[in-house]
């Protein structure tokens, strides 16, 4: 997630502090993974240097806080753009998991041992988000079967390729020759 | 409560279960998964009383229930287990709540107490409504939901449940799969899961997947 966006977004409907920010930011798209707040102030530091938001008034002497920042119009035909602009679907073909389990082939050592591995803590991720959908509301639902619908998919290719590994094997080890 | 260990079963050349464990709690969710053809379903029907195994123990309440004969084992299906499979198997010229009341009828319960009861889970399950339609005229879901009910209605201490959703979207699944674990939960009951659907093995509190008749325990990572 862009976090310079989402926070264009949030400037959009109306100029907020850096802390309020912070607390809108983390309660809407943070479910997992709370802004820090340098984070943040970093963020507005670039997206003033860029003329895409502005300050508004500093009460001086107290601290960061105080700033209040607003979005300037390059700010919101920014943001407009990039709501607008589609996401690259990403493939994952290269993904960590297929270079572990083509060099662990390699190696001569337990490919399978690692895709049943993964496939443990996949399942167990999936549990955690099932729970989280089952309690949460609308939105905890909505973000949890994101990531279930990804981890899924991800879970279909170690299945698949737990059952090809003798296949896997005999390629790979013909092109290491 | 529920002890399986080491069973086989082969129908003619093909071997299905080649020394299959599993155990389950009483109040535990456990999926069985693995891909078509791996004996998941048939260590279900074994575990369940269904099958008979050719070989291994299924201890129930630290009774053997392989070893019984027909009627021993059909008895303690009806008492103590409740089954959800794929298609509802539901009885086509019985209501819903007929449907519902069906095994609380077959334990000796009166029709009119049975009714009422069945008419109470469909309230509990927000489908009140459909008491008196017939399974033809009922959505794959609230057919489903129906079926869970009905493996509920007895408060049987084991619930198998054979690709509950495997006929349903993706949103009535996950109602079906909630109502399951929720009202199952409920009761304390244990519940058995065969599915290939990772999504709804999700719904478990641990899964073990069946590979080549065997049940593979995966080394924690």
């Amino acid at each position: 997630m862009s976090v310079p966006h989402t926070v264009l977004g949030l400037l959009r409907t109306g100029p907020r502090h850096g802390y309020d920010l912070k607390k809108a930011y983390d309660t809407r798209f943070a479910h997992a993974r709370p802004l820090r707040y340098g984070q943040i102030y970093a963020t507005l530091a670039r997206l003033q240097r860029d003329g895409l938001v502005i300050l508004d008034a500093e009460e001086p002497g107290q601290g960061p806080d105080r700033k209040r920042y607003v979005i300037t119009e390059d700010g919101a035909t920014e943001l407009e753009r990039w709501l607008h602009e589609t996401e690259e679907p990403e493939p994952y073909l290269h993904s960590t998991l297929f270079a572990k389990v083509v060099l662990a082939l390699l190696l001569g050592e337990d490919a399978r041992a690692t895709l049943d591995a993964q496939r443990a803590r996949h399942m167990a991720r999936m549990r955690e988000l099932t729970e989280l959908k089952r309690t949460g509301d609308t939105v905890d639902q909505l973000l949890s079967d994101h990531a279930l619908f990804h981890l899924e998919a991800d879970l279909r290719w170690i299945e698949l390729t737990a059952a090809r590994i003798d296949r896997l094997r005999t390629a790979v080890t013909a092109d290491a020759g | 409560m529920l002890h399986v260990t080491g069973i086989r079963k082969r129908f003619g050349q093909t071997i299905a279960l080649d020394g299959a464990s599993l155990d389950v709690s009483p109040g535990e969710v456990v999926a069985v998964v693995g891909p078509s053809g791996s004996g998941k379903s048939t260590l279900l029907h074994c575990a369940a009383g269904i099958l008979r195994p050719d070989g291994g123990e299924v201890a129930f309440d630290g009774r053997r229930i392989d070893a019984l004969g027909e009627g021993d084992r059909s008895r303690l299906r009806r008492t103590s287990f409740g089954f959800v499979f794929q298609f509802g198997q539901l009885v086509p010229e019985l209501t819903a709540a007929e449907n519902i009341a069906l095994p609380m009828m077959l334990g000796g319960a009166r029709r009119r107490a049975a009714l009422a009861e069945a008419r109470r889970w469909l309230a509990l399950l927000d489908r009140r409504e459909v008491a008196g339609k017939r399974p033809g005229d009922l959505s794959g879901g609230e057919g489903q939901r129906v079926a869970v009910a009905r493996a509920l209605v007895h408060r049987p201490r084991l619930v198998f449940a054979d690709e509950p959703t495997g006929s349903l979207d993706s949103l009535s699944g996950e109602h079906v799969m909630d109502i399951l674990v929720r009202l199952a939960g409920d009761d304390g009951a244990g519940v058995v899961i065969v599915t290939h659907d990772p999504r709804v093995a999700a719904y478990a509190q641990r899964d073990v997947t069946v590979r080549d008749g065997r049940v593979v325990t995966p080394v924690a990572a």
